[in-house]
């Protein structure tokens, strides 16, 4: 890798996305070219247009080493830190060898590559209360608390509200109203820290609210655009393991009922059974849920979709019927894994920030942070 | 006009425990910021926190450690106040949330740093001014209702009643353009220090000495301006600061012949003897051909004899730096170094609890002299510095408002003023010199002469053309003609705030004529108590600086010969 770094100055065409709102007039495309290193990064490219070329290119920027979180953008349609993306591979992923960089998405821009984060990313990390409700009473010394748990609550901690996650949550796109990853992973912050006292209260709060915890559609979007490993999509998936499995939080939202239908139907016949995902998540979780009167009225009011399915061919009338068959063996091995986690004592939560993706240590796995709550019944769902 | 017992401007770790702690107080508080607050510099600070928290420990040890590091110009009572009052601190900073890194016991953990006689560094892994940031911009939207927040307002000047004491500031709101005046009982400077003076520095783009710049036009001395820290370990292209805490859980030094270098200059502390200690070594390898890398510019540190696990653990940013900004994986080989610009010990010259000359006016953090770090800081103090002095000023600022009315004061002319100076930048016409390329000339000087090592000679012409450009800077000319985040505007205004500090930087570096902490001076190689035992203040008079002198105190700790 270090041989990437001898590499001399080459020039980079930088395709910039303008818009100033004083003059009235349409956004448009800028295209600059800029002399640097392939592994300066892109950050470096725009303010040296800016410093040579045109001094009214709009960014925030300030440490120029990913931890101040001003610098995110858009580049080549994918969010990130533009600190944080080298030249050499955002040429290379690029259309034309040419690098676009456009604000990021799901905030208003103010000017150029410069979004209203006040108006969306930190009106929702408002929402979740974000700072520590301490249990009482307050010692005279430090909090005693696990060494495990500090550094677990580290990994949100280091979140550093660049919005990246935020620029393309798919979720957010369609009900701009969900609170999002980077409030989610704020809120784990503090259900994750033992000396938080609230932490049941946060669960509930979250959990009901009809646009929070359970809006998440797993997309991963938000792991892929996170530049400090912070998974945000891991930390909601962890808030909902905790709230559904440790603290049986039945939701308003059928979140709770959903997954365990979800792990259920999968447990039983290998694969997804998905004509009963619907009536079990509602009407309760066996072959008699449909026949609920909350079930029911739900498969009533999904009549449209399920008939556009069935005109697309997507469902079967004998797919609705019965399951999907996948060898017996193969259901000995799923219902396996379920026997496996659900036989666990403790639920084991990966902590990737710290352990790394190492090949050579496997031992390192061995030490990851241990969650301190009991296996739950859906445990086994995610993971 | 929005009035406010206490307006901050500067919304760092300094700035935001000022904020708490007036509030606290029952002061109606305003904080400002030319950046959201959790975008302050305060955020790069990595390895930690000092404080004399383990039960082996004993704040005057701190102290001495404090004073040894230097080079004796600390003052002694301000150090104490300092230290003694860090264990409470730092209990506080964890009672509200911060994820200190605990040891088995589930006590917080300490790990060494330079300088210090034991283990009293406690930690978040390497992201501590990250943590402690946003914990406490935490308890800002906590406080929301005691604490007004003026996020992205950029302040241009210091408003001063007849009387000559401070009523409050101008400043820009950046996203409209719109300037207002707002006065104050007291305003409290805390927008950090002035790396932008230099070029490579491991400072952000937005540190640009504007608070020193703004004190010293209104009158206020600026004092230690000589002692720039340069940091042991930045990244040889970049600058992009490798934390001290590596070298605290052990990692070493290396010169081109694979030696440990550091058994030379510091043959007790080793790597962790002080910065500038360190950072001489390195450079004297350097110098003598004994570097490492393209041109022998660089120096090793050898991380791999750190644990991986722990490296992962407790250093897992500079892991991330490392693969990222020089591709190396830092667990499995060494990464190349160099000294770089990292900070200033000088500032605006304080009491211990943060109040300037000027009456009304407090200032807190590296914008600040109290003086506590002298002419050499050690890693984990800067962290305390803000907390400690930021909340001092805080709660001394509150108690000062509950006796006075709010200030009578016009702003008109001084808005007028500000506004015209602002208009008549943007209607530079297009020639000289780009706003950048001074900047970028300036910096370059900076850290050819008034650097690690410095002369008669090349501070002197370092003056010359400081000189030359501030005349160009005076009409250099930008692109933005907008209202809507004029950035380039405010670059030119930041360009005159570092040139200012550049001045009085050089100034004082030729005045000191001893080597003591960060000023080395080849032409005076030793220390000399006897002349130099003195703090050197430069303010700003009729015809230009004026420089003058004052005592250091010596409390406990009589000046001694200080070695590693």
């Amino acid at each position: 890798m270090a041989e990437t770094h001898d590499k001399p100055p080459e020039q980079f065409t930088i395709r910039l996305r303008r818009y100033d709102p004083s003059s009235g007039e349409a956004p448009y495309w800028d295209e600059h070219t800029v002399e640097l290193e392939p592994h300066r990064s892109v950050l470096e490219a725009i303010l040296q247009a800016r410093d040579r070329f045109d001094g009214s290119i709009g960014i925030r920027c300030s440490c120029r080493q990913a931890i101040c979180g001003s610098c995110g953008v858009r580049v080549n349609g994918e969010p990130s830190l533009a600190c944080h993306t080298h030249l050499d591979a955002a040429k290379s992923g690029s259309a034309e060898g040419v690098i676009e960089i456009e604000p990021m998405g799901n905030m208003p821009v103010l000017k150029d590559l410069i979004v209203d984060m006040d108006a969306v990313h930190w009106k929702k990390i408002q929402r979740v209360t974000p700072w520590l409700l301490a249990r009482q009473p307050v010692p005279e010394r430090e909090y005693l608390v696990p060494k495990e748990a500090m550094v677990d609550v580290t990994q949100t901690m280091a979140c550093i509200q660049c919005g990246a996650c935020v620029s393309d949550c798919l979720a957010m796109e369609v009900d701009p109203g969900f609170i999002g990853p980077a409030a989610l992973a704020k809120a784990y912050r503090f259900v994750g820290d033992p000396r938080d006292e609230q932490q049941l209260q946060r669960l509930h709060d979250l959990a009901q609210d009809p646009q929070g915890l359970f809006d998440c559609t797993h997309c991963f979007k938000c792991v892929e655009a996170c530049p400090k490993d912070v998974n945000p999509m891991g930390q909601i998936m962890r808030l909902r393991r905790i709230a559904t499995g440790d603290h049986h939080i039945v939701d308003r939202n059928n979140g709770e009922r959903h997954e365990a239908a979800f792990a259920t139907l999968v447990k039983d016949n290998g694969l997804l059974w998905e004509a009963e995902l619907l009536p079990r998540s509602y009407g309760g979780n066996s072959w008699f849920g449909k026949f609920a009167p909350r079930a029911g009225k739900e498969l009533l009011s999904s009549l449209p979709a399920i008939l556009k399915a069935l005109l697309r061919g997507k469902v079967t009338p004998m797919g609705a019927l019965k399951p999907h068959k996948i060898p017996a063996a193969d259901l000995k091995a799923v219902q396996q894994i379920y026997e496996t986690i659900e036989g666990r004592e403790r639920r084991y939560e990966l902590n990737l920030y710290i352990v790394g993706e190492d090949e050579e240590e496997p031992q390192a796995v061995g030490a990851a942070v241990a969650a301190e709550q009991t296996t739950g019944d859906e445990g086994g769902a995610d993971q | 006009m929005p009035a406010h017992d206490v307006l901050i401007i500067g919304a760092g770790l300094a700035g935001q425990r000022a904020a708490l702690a007036a509030a606290q107080n029952g002061a109606t508080v305003a904080i400002m910021s030319k950046v959201h607050p959790v975008r302050s510099h305060s955020v790069a600070a990595a390895g930690g926190i000092n404080a004399a928290i383990s039960v082996d420990d004993d704040w005057r040890s701190h102290a001495y450690d404090t004073v040894k590091g230097s080079d004796f110009l600390g003052d002694q009572d301000a150090i104490e106040v300092m230290c003694s009052e860090a264990p409470g601190e730092v209990m506080h900073l964890e009672h509200i949330g911060v994820t200190f890194h605990r040891n088995e016991k589930g006590e917080m953990d300490l790990r060494a740093f330079g300088g210090a006689s034991m283990k009293r560094t406690a930690y978040v892994a390497d992201i501590t001014g990250q943590a402690m940031l946003h914990v406490l911009y935490e308890q800002l939207l906590k406080h929301h209702e005691t604490v007004e927040r003026f996020e992205e307002w950029f302040t241009t000047s210091l408003l001063l009643d007849d009387a000559g004491r401070c009523a409050g500031v101008i400043a820009r709101d950046v996203r409209s353009g719109r300037l207002e005046a707002f006065t104050a009982k007291n305003v409290i400077l805390a927008c950090g220090g002035a790396g932008q003076v230099y070029k490579p520095t491991t400072n952000g783009l937005i540190v640009t000495g504007d608070g020193i710049a703004m004190a010293y036009r209104a009158g206020a001395p600026l004092m230690d301006m000589e002692m720039v820290q340069y940091h042991p370990t930045c990244l040889v292209e970049t600058g992009i600061l490798i934390t001290e805490g590596a070298r605290g859980e052990g990692a070493h030094l290396l010169n081109s012949k694979g030696e440990r270098f550091m058994e030379k200059a510091a043959p007790n502390k080793m790597e962790l003897a002080s910065r500038d200690v360190v950072s001489r070594a390195e450079q004297i390898e350097i110098n003598e051909g004994r570097g490492v890398g393209p041109n022998g510019a660089g120096i090793y540190l050898d991380v791999t004899v750190v644990p991986r696990r722990r490296t992962l653990e407790a250093l897992r940013e500079i892991v991330n730096l490392g693969r990222d900004f020089a591709g190396v994986d830092i667990t499995r080989e060494p990464i190349m170094i160099r000294p770089g610009q990292h900070y200033i010990m000088g500032g605006v010259k304080t009491d211990v609890d943060g109040r300037t000359p000027i009456e009304g006016l407090y200032a807190a953090g590296e914008v600040a002299c109290v003086s506590v770090h002298g002419g050499n800081r050690l890693g984990a103090n800067s962290l305390l510095d803000t907390l400690i002095f930021g909340r001092r000023a805080g709660e001394h600022a509150a108690a000062r408002a509950a006796g006075i009315g709010l200030p009578k004061v016009d702003a008109s002319a001084q808005l007028r003023e500000d506004a015209g100076r602002i208009e008549a930048i943007i209607a530079r016409p297009h020639e000289g010199r780009r706003v950048s390329e001074i900047k970028g000339e300036l910096g370059e000087v900076m850290n050819r002469h008034a650097a690690v090592f410095r002369d008669e000679e090349g501070l002197q012409s370092a003056l010359e053309t400081i000189g030359r450009l501030r005349e160009e800077a005076d009409r250099a000319w930008i692109d933005d003609r907008g209202t809507v985040f004029n950035q380039d505007v405010l670059g030119a205004l930041e360009l005159g705030f570092i040139i200012d500090c550049a001045e009085a930087t050089v100034l004082a570096a030729l005045e000191r004529k001893e080597s003591r902490g960060a000023q080395f001076r080849t032409d005076y190689p030793e220390r000399n108590d006897a002349d130099w035992l003195k703090h050197i203040e430069v303010s700003r008079g009729a015809d230009g600086p004026v420089v003058s002198y004052s005592p250091v105190t010596i409390t406990q700790w009589q000046p001694e010969e200080r070695k590693y």
